[in-house]
Protein backbone atom coordinates (compact mmCIF):
# COMPACT_ATOMS: atom_id res chain seq x y z
CA UNK A 1 0.00 0.00 0.00
CA UNK A 2 1.98 3.18 -1.67
CA UNK A 3 0.70 6.35 -2.09
CA UNK A 4 2.65 9.18 -4.07
CA UNK A 5 1.64 12.72 -4.66
CA UNK A 6 2.13 16.56 -4.25
CA UNK A 7 1.76 18.21 -0.40
CA UNK A 8 -1.64 20.31 0.52
CA UNK A 9 0.03 22.09 4.12
CA UNK A 10 -1.98 23.19 7.26
CA UNK A 11 -1.24 23.86 10.59
CA UNK A 12 -3.31 22.69 13.99
CA UNK A 13 -6.58 22.16 14.89
CA UNK A 14 -7.95 22.11 11.41
CA UNK A 15 -11.05 21.28 12.14
CA UNK A 16 -14.55 19.07 10.97
CA UNK A 17 -15.70 22.86 10.17
CA UNK A 18 -13.47 23.90 7.63
CA UNK A 19 -12.85 20.69 6.39
CA UNK A 20 -16.66 20.44 5.60
CA UNK A 21 -18.45 23.46 6.68
CA UNK A 22 -22.18 22.36 8.21
CA UNK A 23 -23.97 24.32 5.44
CA UNK A 24 -23.16 21.80 2.84
CA UNK A 25 -24.15 18.86 5.46
CA UNK A 26 -27.53 18.89 3.83
CA UNK A 27 -26.06 15.99 1.32
CA UNK A 28 -24.22 12.89 2.10
CA UNK A 29 -23.15 12.26 -1.58
CA UNK A 30 -19.55 12.12 -1.79
CA UNK A 31 -18.09 13.93 -4.87
CA UNK A 32 -21.20 17.13 -3.91
CA UNK A 33 -18.96 16.99 -0.72
CA UNK A 34 -15.44 16.75 -2.06
CA UNK A 35 -16.35 19.76 -4.30
CA UNK A 36 -16.51 22.09 -0.77
CA UNK A 37 -13.58 20.34 0.51
CA UNK A 38 -11.26 22.60 2.62
CA UNK A 39 -13.25 25.51 1.05
CA UNK A 40 -12.99 27.63 4.54
CA UNK A 41 -9.25 27.14 4.77
CA UNK A 42 -7.85 26.63 1.25
CA UNK A 43 -10.52 28.14 -1.49
CA UNK A 44 -8.54 26.88 -4.24
CA UNK A 45 -8.16 23.54 -2.82
CA UNK A 46 -11.00 21.81 -4.18
CA UNK A 47 -9.62 22.63 -7.73
CA UNK A 48 -6.38 21.75 -7.63
CA UNK A 49 -6.30 18.05 -5.51
CA UNK A 50 -5.39 15.42 -7.70
CA UNK A 51 -5.93 11.52 -7.28
CA UNK A 52 -2.66 10.19 -4.54
CA UNK A 53 -1.84 13.92 -3.23
CA UNK A 54 -1.58 14.58 0.31
CA UNK A 55 -2.86 16.90 3.59
CA UNK A 56 0.00 17.82 5.71
CA UNK A 57 -1.22 18.61 9.14
CA UNK A 58 -0.30 19.93 12.67
CA UNK A 59 -1.82 18.85 15.83
CA UNK A 60 -5.21 17.93 16.56
CA UNK A 61 -6.40 17.47 12.83
CA UNK A 62 -9.97 17.11 12.80
CA UNK A 63 -11.50 18.48 15.78
CA UNK A 64 -14.97 19.54 16.30
CA UNK A 65 -17.88 17.68 15.59
CA UNK A 66 -18.18 13.62 14.94
CA UNK A 67 -19.63 13.91 11.65
CA UNK A 68 -18.27 11.36 9.69
CA UNK A 69 -18.86 13.77 6.24
CA UNK A 70 -15.65 15.08 6.88
CA UNK A 71 -13.00 12.35 6.34
CA UNK A 72 -15.31 11.06 3.56
CA UNK A 73 -15.31 14.48 1.82
CA UNK A 74 -11.45 14.17 1.97
CA UNK A 75 -11.41 10.80 0.79
CA UNK A 76 -13.65 11.44 -2.82
CA UNK A 77 -11.39 14.50 -3.33
CA UNK A 78 -8.68 12.09 -3.91
CA UNK A 79 -6.71 12.35 -1.30
CA UNK A 80 -4.55 8.96 -0.66
CA UNK A 81 -3.80 9.74 2.65
CA UNK A 82 -3.37 12.37 5.51
CA UNK A 83 -0.78 12.94 7.53
CA UNK A 84 -0.19 15.57 10.66
CA UNK A 85 1.01 15.31 14.37
CA UNK A 86 -2.41 14.32 16.14
CA UNK A 87 -5.69 14.02 15.02
CA UNK A 88 -8.69 14.56 16.87
CA UNK A 89 -10.34 11.23 18.45
CA UNK A 90 -12.94 10.61 17.28
CA UNK A 91 -11.82 12.33 13.81
CA UNK A 92 -9.33 9.18 13.92
CA UNK A 93 -11.68 6.77 14.15
CA UNK A 94 -14.29 7.82 11.53
CA UNK A 95 -11.31 8.36 9.10
CA UNK A 96 -10.25 4.77 9.62
CA UNK A 97 -14.35 3.49 8.87
CA UNK A 98 -14.50 5.14 6.41
CA UNK A 99 -11.58 3.83 4.53
CA UNK A 100 -9.65 7.25 4.33
CA UNK A 101 -5.35 6.85 5.53
CA UNK A 102 -3.93 8.25 8.05
CA UNK A 103 -0.74 8.31 9.72
CA UNK A 104 0.47 10.20 12.47
CA UNK A 105 3.75 11.61 12.33
CA UNK A 106 5.55 13.88 14.93
CA UNK A 107 6.51 17.36 13.58
CA UNK A 108 4.15 16.77 10.58
CA UNK A 109 3.83 20.54 10.06
CA UNK A 110 7.49 21.22 9.48
CA UNK A 111 7.69 18.35 7.42
CA UNK A 112 6.28 19.05 4.05
CA UNK A 113 5.45 22.86 2.51
CA UNK A 114 2.51 22.79 -0.09
CA UNK A 115 3.83 20.88 -3.55
CA UNK A 116 6.57 18.83 -2.35
CA UNK A 117 6.29 15.52 -3.59
CA UNK A 118 5.55 12.72 -0.87
CA UNK A 119 5.56 9.25 -1.13
CA UNK A 120 4.36 6.99 2.08
CA UNK A 121 4.06 3.02 2.70
CA UNK A 122 0.66 2.66 4.92
CA UNK A 123 2.17 -0.60 5.15
CA UNK A 124 5.27 0.37 7.48
CA UNK A 125 4.38 4.08 7.80
CA UNK A 126 7.65 5.05 6.11
CA UNK A 127 6.65 8.91 4.63
CA UNK A 128 9.50 10.32 2.34
CA UNK A 129 9.46 13.83 0.94
CA UNK A 130 11.00 13.36 -2.38
CA UNK A 131 11.25 17.44 -2.74
CA UNK A 132 13.64 18.12 0.33
CA UNK A 133 14.92 14.30 0.44
CA UNK A 134 13.64 13.71 4.38
CA UNK A 135 12.56 10.78 5.86
CA UNK A 136 10.42 9.82 8.77
CA UNK A 137 9.05 6.92 10.09
CA UNK A 138 5.15 6.88 10.91
CA UNK A 139 3.51 3.88 13.04
CA UNK A 140 2.55 1.55 9.96
CA UNK A 141 -0.96 0.01 10.30
CA UNK A 142 -1.43 -3.81 11.41
CA UNK A 143 -2.72 -6.01 8.90
CA UNK A 144 -6.38 -5.78 9.62
CA UNK A 145 -6.75 -1.69 9.68
CA UNK A 146 -4.69 -2.28 6.01
CA UNK A 147 -8.26 -4.78 5.62
CA UNK A 148 -10.34 -2.47 6.64
CA UNK A 149 -8.76 0.72 4.22
CA UNK A 150 -8.39 -2.02 1.55
CA UNK A 151 -12.41 -2.97 1.87
CA UNK A 152 -12.96 0.73 1.55
CA UNK A 153 -14.17 1.44 5.02
CA UNK A 154 -15.78 -0.58 8.14
CA UNK A 155 -18.49 -1.71 6.65
CA UNK A 156 -17.18 -3.11 3.28
CA UNK A 157 -14.56 -4.93 5.00
CA UNK A 158 -17.24 -6.46 7.88
CA UNK A 159 -19.52 -7.36 4.47
CA UNK A 160 -16.10 -9.38 3.05
CA UNK A 161 -15.53 -11.12 6.22
CA UNK A 162 -19.11 -12.32 6.79
CA UNK A 163 -19.39 -13.45 2.77
CA UNK A 164 -16.17 -15.00 3.25
CA UNK A 165 -17.69 -16.71 6.29
CA UNK A 166 -14.75 -16.21 8.51
CA UNK A 167 -15.27 -15.93 12.42
CA UNK A 168 -15.45 -12.88 13.83
CA UNK B 1 5.84 -4.70 30.58
CA UNK B 2 3.59 -3.08 32.85
CA UNK B 3 -0.31 -1.67 32.04
CA UNK B 4 -2.44 0.74 33.39
CA UNK B 5 -5.97 -0.94 34.57
CA UNK B 6 -7.26 0.19 31.14
CA UNK B 7 -4.40 -1.65 29.03
CA UNK B 8 -5.21 -4.65 31.03
CA UNK B 9 -9.00 -4.87 30.35
CA UNK B 10 -8.16 -3.97 26.20
CA UNK B 11 -5.29 -6.41 26.52
CA UNK B 12 -7.46 -9.07 27.94
CA UNK B 13 -10.41 -8.27 25.31
CA UNK B 14 -7.82 -8.85 22.64
CA UNK B 15 -6.17 -12.04 23.41
CA UNK B 16 -3.35 -10.43 24.04
CA UNK B 17 -0.91 -10.76 26.95
CA UNK B 18 -0.13 -7.55 26.83
CA UNK B 19 -0.51 -4.00 24.62
CA UNK B 20 1.35 -0.67 25.26
CA UNK B 21 0.19 2.91 24.44
CA UNK B 22 -0.57 3.52 20.36
CA UNK B 23 -0.85 0.13 19.95
CA UNK B 24 -3.65 -0.92 17.24
CA UNK B 25 -5.86 -3.64 18.56
CA UNK B 26 -9.19 -5.09 17.51
CA UNK B 27 -11.24 -6.11 20.62
CA UNK B 28 -14.56 -8.01 21.61
CA UNK B 29 -16.99 -6.34 23.30
CA UNK B 30 -19.40 -6.89 26.04
CA UNK B 31 -22.20 -4.47 25.21
CA UNK B 32 -22.73 -1.99 22.53
CA UNK B 33 -25.14 0.60 23.01
CA UNK B 34 -27.39 3.33 20.91
CA UNK B 35 -29.43 5.73 21.48
CA UNK B 36 -32.23 7.01 19.03
CA UNK B 37 -30.22 9.66 17.20
CA UNK B 38 -27.43 7.38 16.84
CA UNK B 39 -28.81 3.96 16.28
CA UNK B 40 -31.47 4.84 13.33
CA UNK B 41 -28.07 5.67 11.45
CA UNK B 42 -26.56 2.66 12.39
CA UNK B 43 -29.09 0.71 11.45
CA UNK B 44 -28.58 1.54 8.10
CA UNK B 45 -25.07 1.06 8.28
CA UNK B 46 -25.80 -2.54 9.51
CA UNK B 47 -28.74 -2.93 6.70
CA UNK B 48 -25.08 -2.86 4.00
CA UNK B 49 -23.03 -5.09 5.62
CA UNK B 50 -25.92 -8.08 5.06
CA UNK B 51 -24.80 -9.81 8.33
CA UNK B 52 -28.26 -12.33 9.02
CA UNK B 53 -28.15 -11.20 12.44
CA UNK B 54 -26.51 -9.12 15.14
CA UNK B 55 -23.47 -10.47 16.88
CA UNK B 56 -25.44 -11.50 19.89
CA UNK B 57 -29.39 -10.27 21.05
CA UNK B 58 -28.14 -9.78 24.61
CA UNK B 59 -25.35 -7.61 24.16
CA UNK B 60 -26.76 -4.91 22.41
CA UNK B 61 -28.61 -1.94 24.11
CA UNK B 62 -30.40 0.09 22.46
CA UNK B 63 -32.04 2.80 24.19
CA UNK B 64 -34.55 6.21 22.91
CA UNK B 65 -33.93 8.77 25.63
CA UNK B 66 -32.68 11.78 23.89
CA UNK B 67 -36.48 12.94 22.30
CA UNK B 68 -38.58 11.03 24.32
CA UNK B 69 -41.17 10.34 24.56
CA UNK B 70 -41.17 11.51 21.14
CA UNK B 71 -41.03 15.30 21.05
CA UNK B 72 -42.42 15.06 17.31
CA UNK B 73 -43.08 13.21 14.38
CA UNK B 74 -39.28 13.24 13.02
CA UNK B 75 -38.47 11.54 16.70
CA UNK B 76 -41.37 9.22 16.68
CA UNK B 77 -39.98 8.21 12.90
CA UNK B 78 -36.28 7.69 14.66
CA UNK B 79 -38.11 5.63 17.10
CA UNK B 80 -40.21 3.56 15.19
CA UNK B 81 -37.28 2.95 13.35
CA UNK B 82 -35.28 1.73 16.64
CA UNK B 83 -37.63 -0.56 17.99
CA UNK B 84 -38.39 -2.28 14.40
CA UNK B 85 -35.38 -3.15 14.39
CA UNK B 86 -34.71 -4.12 17.95
CA UNK B 87 -38.19 -6.40 17.29
CA UNK B 88 -36.95 -8.15 14.37
CA UNK B 89 -33.55 -8.89 15.47
CA UNK B 90 -34.60 -10.27 18.91
CA UNK B 91 -32.79 -7.60 20.82
CA UNK B 92 -33.21 -8.53 24.60
CA UNK B 93 -32.14 -4.94 25.68
CA UNK B 94 -34.40 -2.24 23.97
CA UNK B 95 -35.83 0.27 26.44
CA UNK B 96 -39.77 1.34 25.91
CA UNK B 97 -40.69 4.17 27.70
CA UNK B 98 -42.19 3.06 31.10
CA UNK B 99 -39.33 0.96 31.76
CA UNK B 100 -35.98 3.52 29.91
CA UNK B 101 -34.05 6.14 31.47
CA UNK B 102 -31.59 8.02 30.24
CA UNK B 103 -28.84 5.68 28.48
CA UNK B 104 -25.61 6.12 31.09
CA UNK B 105 -28.14 6.15 34.16
CA UNK B 106 -30.03 3.47 32.47
CA UNK B 107 -27.20 0.54 32.04
CA UNK B 108 -24.89 0.42 34.78
CA UNK B 109 -28.82 0.16 37.17
CA UNK B 110 -29.84 -2.99 34.61
CA UNK B 111 -26.42 -4.57 35.36
CA UNK B 112 -25.42 -4.47 31.76
CA UNK B 113 -21.90 -3.61 32.85
CA UNK B 114 -19.88 -4.39 35.39
CA UNK B 115 -16.25 -4.47 36.56
CA UNK B 116 -13.35 -5.21 33.70
CA UNK B 117 -16.24 -5.30 30.80
CA UNK B 118 -15.33 -3.67 27.45
CA UNK B 119 -18.45 -1.14 26.19
CA UNK B 120 -18.41 1.10 23.30
CA UNK B 121 -21.46 3.40 22.66
CA UNK B 122 -22.82 5.59 19.81
CA UNK B 123 -23.11 8.19 22.13
CA UNK B 124 -20.06 10.21 23.43
CA UNK B 125 -20.60 10.17 27.13
CA UNK B 126 -20.14 6.08 26.98
CA UNK B 127 -17.30 6.58 28.85
CA UNK B 128 -19.74 6.84 32.58
CA UNK B 129 -19.09 3.11 32.89
CA UNK B 130 -15.04 3.62 33.88
CA UNK B 131 -16.64 4.41 37.43
CA UNK B 132 -17.17 0.54 37.96
CA UNK B 133 -13.90 -0.18 36.78
CA UNK B 134 -15.31 -1.12 32.95
CA UNK B 135 -13.45 -0.16 29.93
CA UNK B 136 -16.15 2.41 27.65
CA UNK B 137 -16.11 4.62 25.39
CA UNK B 138 -17.80 6.42 23.02
CA UNK B 139 -17.59 5.86 19.06
CA UNK B 140 -19.69 6.81 15.40
CA UNK B 141 -22.61 5.40 14.40
CA UNK B 142 -20.35 3.34 11.79
CA UNK B 143 -18.51 1.85 14.69
CA UNK B 144 -21.84 0.54 16.43
CA UNK B 145 -23.30 -0.85 12.84
CA UNK B 146 -20.18 -3.26 12.58
CA UNK B 147 -19.89 -3.96 16.04
CA UNK B 148 -24.10 -4.99 16.59
CA UNK B 149 -22.23 -7.69 13.35
CA UNK B 150 -19.46 -8.37 14.55
CA UNK B 151 -18.74 -7.71 18.50
CA UNK B 152 -15.74 -6.44 18.09
CA UNK B 153 -14.33 -3.04 17.47
CA UNK B 154 -10.76 -1.73 16.76
CA UNK B 155 -9.21 0.72 19.24
CA UNK B 156 -5.48 2.49 19.87
CA UNK B 157 -4.20 1.86 23.14
CA UNK B 158 -3.97 4.62 25.03
CA UNK B 159 -1.56 6.29 27.41
CA UNK B 160 -2.83 7.62 30.71
CA UNK B 161 -3.03 10.49 32.79
CA UNK B 162 -2.92 9.38 36.69
CA UNK B 163 -5.20 11.51 39.05
CA UNK B 164 -4.06 10.94 42.62
CA UNK B 165 -6.81 11.93 44.63
CA UNK B 166 -6.30 12.39 48.61
CA UNK B 167 -8.37 13.88 51.50
CA UNK B 168 -12.39 14.00 51.41
CA UNK B 169 -14.50 16.55 50.01
CA UNK B 170 -15.96 19.01 52.52
CA UNK B 171 -19.15 20.76 52.99
CA UNK B 172 -21.02 21.10 49.99
CA UNK B 173 -18.55 20.18 47.40
CA UNK B 174 -19.11 16.70 45.64
CA UNK B 175 -17.29 14.58 42.90
CA UNK B 176 -19.28 17.20 40.19
CA UNK B 177 -17.38 20.00 41.46
CA UNK B 178 -13.89 17.77 41.39
CA UNK B 179 -14.78 16.91 37.75
CA UNK B 180 -15.21 20.57 37.05
CA UNK B 181 -12.38 21.64 38.98
CA UNK B 182 -10.10 19.07 36.58
CA UNK B 183 -11.28 19.79 33.49
CA UNK B 184 -10.53 23.75 34.36
CA UNK B 185 -7.27 22.43 35.48
CA UNK B 186 -5.97 20.79 32.42
CA UNK B 187 -8.22 22.31 29.37
CA UNK B 188 -11.26 20.37 27.03
CA UNK B 189 -8.39 18.55 25.61
CA UNK B 190 -6.25 18.03 28.17
CA UNK B 191 -6.23 14.28 27.50
CA UNK B 192 -6.52 13.62 24.13
CA UNK B 193 -6.48 10.13 23.42
CA UNK B 194 -6.29 9.51 26.66
CA UNK B 195 -7.00 7.68 29.63
CA UNK B 196 -7.89 9.34 32.84
CA UNK B 197 -7.41 7.30 35.88
CA UNK B 198 -8.60 7.90 39.23
CA UNK B 199 -6.21 6.62 42.35
CA UNK B 200 -4.97 7.38 45.95
CA UNK B 201 -6.55 7.03 48.82
CA UNK B 202 -9.26 9.76 47.74
CA UNK B 203 -10.64 7.22 45.94
CA UNK B 204 -12.26 5.69 48.41
CA UNK B 205 -14.56 8.68 49.99
CA UNK B 206 -16.40 9.25 46.70
CA UNK B 207 -19.68 7.39 46.42
CA UNK B 208 -20.66 5.48 43.27
CA UNK B 209 -23.29 8.30 42.22
CA UNK B 210 -20.16 10.75 42.41
CA UNK B 211 -17.50 8.33 40.58
CA UNK B 212 -20.75 8.03 37.39
CA UNK B 213 -20.26 11.82 37.59
CA UNK B 214 -17.08 12.08 37.34
CA UNK B 215 -16.38 9.62 34.68
CA UNK B 216 -19.15 10.52 32.74
CA UNK B 217 -17.29 13.86 32.47
CA UNK B 218 -14.23 12.12 31.22
CA UNK B 219 -15.15 13.02 27.36
CA UNK B 220 -14.82 16.87 28.26
CA UNK B 221 -11.51 16.68 29.03
CA UNK B 222 -11.04 15.18 25.43
CA UNK B 223 -9.93 11.67 27.09
CA UNK B 224 -11.11 8.20 25.45
CA UNK B 225 -12.29 7.17 28.59
CA UNK B 226 -12.12 7.61 32.26
CA UNK B 227 -11.60 5.06 35.22
CA UNK B 228 -12.06 4.25 38.48
CA UNK B 229 -10.10 1.26 40.32
CA UNK B 230 -12.44 -1.58 42.13
CA UNK B 231 -12.72 -1.45 45.28
CA UNK B 232 -15.08 -2.22 48.05
CA UNK B 233 -18.02 0.51 47.39
CA UNK B 234 -17.36 -1.31 43.64
CA UNK B 235 -18.04 -4.59 44.91
CA UNK B 236 -20.91 -3.54 47.08
CA UNK B 237 -22.83 -1.78 44.26
CA UNK B 238 -21.86 -4.94 42.20
CA UNK B 239 -23.67 -7.22 44.56
CA UNK B 240 -26.64 -4.65 44.92
CA UNK B 241 -27.68 -4.69 41.24
CA UNK B 242 -26.82 -9.13 41.33
CA UNK B 243 -29.81 -8.96 43.64
CA UNK B 244 -31.91 -7.36 41.42
CA UNK B 245 -31.00 -8.37 38.44
CA UNK B 246 -30.30 -12.27 37.78
CA UNK B 247 -28.00 -11.78 34.33
CA UNK B 248 -26.12 -9.39 36.34
CA UNK B 249 -25.19 -12.28 38.78
CA UNK B 250 -22.60 -13.08 36.30
CA UNK B 251 -18.53 -13.28 37.04
CA UNK B 252 -16.75 -10.48 36.85
CA UNK B 253 -12.80 -9.64 36.69
CA UNK B 254 -11.32 -6.86 38.72
CA UNK B 255 -8.19 -5.09 36.56
CA UNK B 256 -5.81 -2.86 38.91
CA UNK B 257 -3.16 -0.87 37.44
CA UNK B 258 0.70 -2.40 37.95
CA UNK B 259 2.68 -0.20 40.60
CA UNK B 260 5.24 0.29 37.98
CA UNK B 261 3.14 1.26 35.26
CA UNK B 262 3.38 4.18 33.15
CA UNK B 263 1.72 7.62 32.99
CA UNK B 264 2.09 10.94 31.21
CA UNK B 265 1.68 12.87 34.13
CA UNK B 266 0.50 12.76 37.67
CA UNK B 267 -2.00 14.93 38.68
CA UNK B 268 -2.37 15.69 42.34
CA UNK B 269 -5.96 16.78 44.03
CA UNK B 270 -6.78 17.59 47.71
CA UNK B 271 -10.44 16.66 48.10
CA UNK B 272 -10.92 18.58 50.83
CA UNK B 273 -9.69 21.65 49.38
CA UNK B 274 -12.49 21.68 46.47
CA UNK B 275 -15.18 24.06 46.71
CA UNK B 276 -18.40 23.99 44.62
CA UNK B 277 -17.06 25.29 41.21
CA UNK B 278 -18.97 26.82 38.14
CA UNK B 279 -18.20 25.97 34.56
CA UNK B 280 -18.90 28.96 32.64
CA UNK B 281 -19.72 29.76 29.57
CA UNK B 282 -19.11 28.11 26.58
CA UNK B 283 -16.74 25.54 27.46
CA UNK B 284 -16.90 22.86 30.91
CA UNK B 285 -13.09 24.23 30.76
CA UNK B 286 -14.36 28.02 32.22
CA UNK B 287 -14.38 26.74 35.77
CA UNK B 288 -14.44 29.11 38.72
CA UNK B 289 -14.63 28.41 42.78
CA UNK B 290 -18.15 29.46 43.69
CA UNK B 291 -16.00 32.37 45.78
CA UNK B 292 -15.35 34.01 42.52
CA UNK B 293 -18.70 33.63 40.50
CA UNK B 294 -19.91 36.99 40.86
CA UNK B 295 -23.30 38.44 40.79
CA UNK B 296 -25.05 36.24 37.89
CA UNK B 297 -28.59 36.08 37.49
CA UNK B 298 -30.74 33.33 36.10
CA UNK B 299 -33.90 32.60 34.10
CA UNK B 300 -33.70 28.59 34.49
CA UNK B 301 -32.59 25.90 36.52
CA UNK B 302 -31.91 22.52 35.74
CA UNK B 303 -30.98 19.43 37.72
CA UNK B 304 -30.84 15.98 36.04
CA UNK B 305 -29.18 14.27 33.13
CA UNK B 306 -26.72 11.03 32.85
CA UNK B 307 -24.33 13.58 34.89
CA UNK B 308 -26.04 14.07 37.77
CA UNK B 309 -30.14 12.81 37.26
CA UNK B 310 -29.64 10.28 39.86
CA UNK B 311 -30.77 9.50 43.27
CA UNK B 312 -28.28 11.11 44.96
CA UNK B 313 -28.39 14.22 43.16
CA UNK B 314 -32.14 14.24 44.00
CA UNK B 315 -32.01 13.94 47.22
CA UNK B 316 -29.74 16.68 47.72
CA UNK B 317 -31.88 19.33 45.33
CA UNK B 318 -34.84 18.00 47.86
CA UNK B 319 -32.72 18.90 50.92
CA UNK B 320 -31.79 22.48 49.86
CA UNK B 321 -35.07 22.72 48.16
CA UNK B 322 -37.74 21.01 50.61
CA UNK B 323 -39.89 23.33 52.75
CA UNK B 324 -38.20 26.25 50.72
CA UNK B 325 -39.82 28.46 47.17
CA UNK B 326 -38.01 28.58 44.00
CA UNK B 327 -37.64 32.33 43.02
CA UNK B 328 -40.41 34.41 41.31
CA UNK B 329 -39.97 34.17 37.43
CA UNK B 330 -37.32 30.84 37.68
CA UNK B 331 -38.27 27.83 35.81
CA UNK B 332 -36.51 25.12 37.98
CA UNK B 333 -36.81 21.67 36.11
CA UNK B 334 -36.01 18.33 37.55
CA UNK B 335 -35.62 15.39 35.63
CA UNK B 336 -34.88 11.90 37.25
CA UNK B 337 -32.60 9.87 35.06
CA UNK B 338 -34.66 6.83 35.12
CA UNK B 339 -37.74 5.18 35.91
CA UNK B 340 -36.50 3.79 38.96
CA UNK B 341 -34.67 6.65 40.16
CA UNK B 342 -38.33 8.66 39.84
CA UNK B 343 -40.09 5.97 41.04
CA UNK B 344 -37.44 6.01 44.62
CA UNK B 345 -37.57 9.78 44.50
CA UNK B 346 -41.46 9.06 44.63
CA UNK B 347 -41.22 6.96 47.39
CA UNK B 348 -39.19 9.00 49.32
CA UNK B 349 -41.36 12.16 49.05
CA UNK B 350 -38.25 13.77 47.43
CA UNK B 351 -40.52 14.68 44.24
CA UNK B 352 -43.24 16.00 46.47
CA UNK B 353 -41.13 18.42 48.41
CA UNK B 354 -39.78 19.51 44.49
CA UNK B 355 -42.92 20.25 43.74
CA UNK B 356 -44.04 21.70 46.48
CA UNK B 357 -41.45 24.07 46.45
CA UNK B 358 -42.47 24.55 42.83
CA UNK B 359 -40.05 23.05 40.66
CA UNK B 360 -41.08 20.48 37.59
CA UNK B 361 -40.18 17.06 38.10
CA UNK B 362 -39.94 15.53 34.18
CA UNK B 363 -40.51 12.04 33.28
CA UNK B 364 -36.77 10.41 32.20
CA UNK B 365 -35.53 12.27 28.85
CA UNK B 366 -32.63 13.74 27.66
CA UNK B 367 -34.87 16.92 27.28
CA UNK B 368 -33.04 20.26 27.40
CA UNK B 369 -29.65 18.95 27.88
CA UNK B 370 -28.67 18.42 24.70
CA UNK B 371 -31.81 21.57 23.39
CA UNK B 372 -33.87 18.85 22.87
CA UNK B 373 -37.17 19.48 23.95
CA UNK B 374 -38.47 20.18 27.58
CA UNK B 375 -36.67 23.54 28.66
CA UNK B 376 -35.46 25.03 25.87
CA UNK B 377 -33.90 28.78 26.49
CA UNK B 378 -34.95 32.01 24.21
CA UNK B 379 -32.34 34.12 23.11
CA UNK B 380 -30.79 36.17 26.26
CA UNK B 381 -31.65 33.68 28.67
CA UNK B 382 -29.55 32.28 31.20
CA UNK B 383 -29.64 28.67 32.58
CA UNK B 384 -27.79 27.01 35.27
CA UNK B 385 -27.30 22.99 35.12
CA UNK B 386 -25.81 19.68 36.37
CA UNK B 387 -25.22 18.37 32.90
CA UNK B 388 -21.98 18.02 30.93
CA UNK B 389 -21.73 20.81 28.22
CA UNK B 390 -22.59 24.39 28.17
CA UNK B 391 -20.90 24.77 24.73
CA UNK B 392 -22.73 27.76 22.29
CA UNK B 393 -26.59 27.10 21.62
CA UNK B 394 -26.47 23.44 24.09
CA UNK B 395 -29.78 24.21 25.33
CA UNK B 396 -31.63 26.24 22.43
CA UNK B 397 -30.94 29.55 21.46
CA UNK B 398 -27.15 30.20 20.10
CA UNK B 399 -27.83 33.66 21.93
CA UNK B 400 -28.52 31.53 25.56
CA UNK B 401 -25.48 30.59 28.20
CA UNK B 402 -25.43 27.84 30.07
CA UNK B 403 -23.00 27.52 33.55
CA UNK B 404 -22.34 23.99 35.08
CA UNK B 405 -22.55 23.00 38.35
CA UNK B 406 -23.83 20.36 41.12
CA UNK B 407 -27.15 19.69 42.51
CA UNK B 408 -26.46 21.44 45.39
CA UNK B 409 -25.33 24.77 43.74
CA UNK B 410 -28.57 24.42 41.00
CA UNK B 411 -30.88 23.69 43.98
CA UNK B 412 -29.34 26.80 45.56
CA UNK B 413 -29.65 28.95 43.25
CA UNK B 414 -33.31 27.77 42.12
CA UNK B 415 -34.27 29.74 45.54
CA UNK B 416 -32.29 33.01 44.81
CA UNK B 417 -32.42 33.27 41.46
CA UNK B 418 -28.85 33.87 40.84
CA UNK B 419 -25.91 31.75 41.13
CA UNK B 420 -25.49 30.96 44.90
CA UNK B 421 -22.93 29.06 47.45
CA UNK B 422 -25.60 26.42 49.20
CA UNK B 423 -24.18 27.57 52.30
CA UNK B 424 -25.96 30.73 51.81
CA UNK B 425 -29.50 28.52 52.23
CA UNK B 426 -28.37 25.74 54.40
CA UNK B 427 -25.22 24.61 56.25
CA UNK B 428 -23.81 20.96 54.32
CA UNK B 429 -24.51 17.49 56.06
CA UNK B 430 -21.44 15.61 57.03
CA UNK B 431 -20.96 13.30 54.53
CA UNK B 432 -21.69 9.53 55.39
S1 LIG C 1 -28.41 13.49 29.27
FE1 LIG C 1 -27.35 14.89 27.90
S2 LIG C 1 -25.22 14.26 27.84
FE2 LIG C 1 -26.42 12.58 28.74
S3 LIG C 1 -26.87 11.21 27.02
FE3 LIG C 1 -28.57 12.64 27.22
S4 LIG C 1 -28.07 14.37 25.83
FE4 LIG C 1 -26.20 13.19 26.16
Amino acid sequence: MEAKGKAFAYGDNVDTDVIIPARYLNTIDPAELASHCMEDIDASFAASVRTGDFIVAGRNFGCGSSREHAPIAIKASGVACVVASSFARIFYRNAINTGLPILELAGAESFAKKGDEIRADLKTGLVENLTTGAKAQAMGFPPFMREIMGAGGLIGYVRGRLAAGARL
Amino acid sequence: MAMTMTQKILAAHAGLEKVEAGQLIEARLDLVLGNDITAPVAIREFAKIGAAGVFDKAKIALVPDHFTPNKDIKAAEQCKAMREFAHAMGIVNYFEVGEMGIEHALIPEKGLVLPGELVIGADSHTCTYGAVGAFSTGVGSTDMAAAMATGTAWFKVPKAIRFELSGSPRGWATGKDLILHIIGLIGVDGALYESMEFAGAGVAALTMDERFTIANMAIEAGAKNGIFPVDDRTRAWAAEVAKRVPAAKRPYVEFASDADASYERTISVDLSRLEPTVSFPHLPSNARAISAVGDVSLDQVVIGSCTNGRIEDLRVAASILGGRKVAKGMRCIVFPATQAIYLQALREGLVEALVEAGALVSTPTCGPCLGGHMGILAKGERALATTNRNFVGRMGSPESEVYLASPAVAAASAITGRISDPTEIIAAPSRA
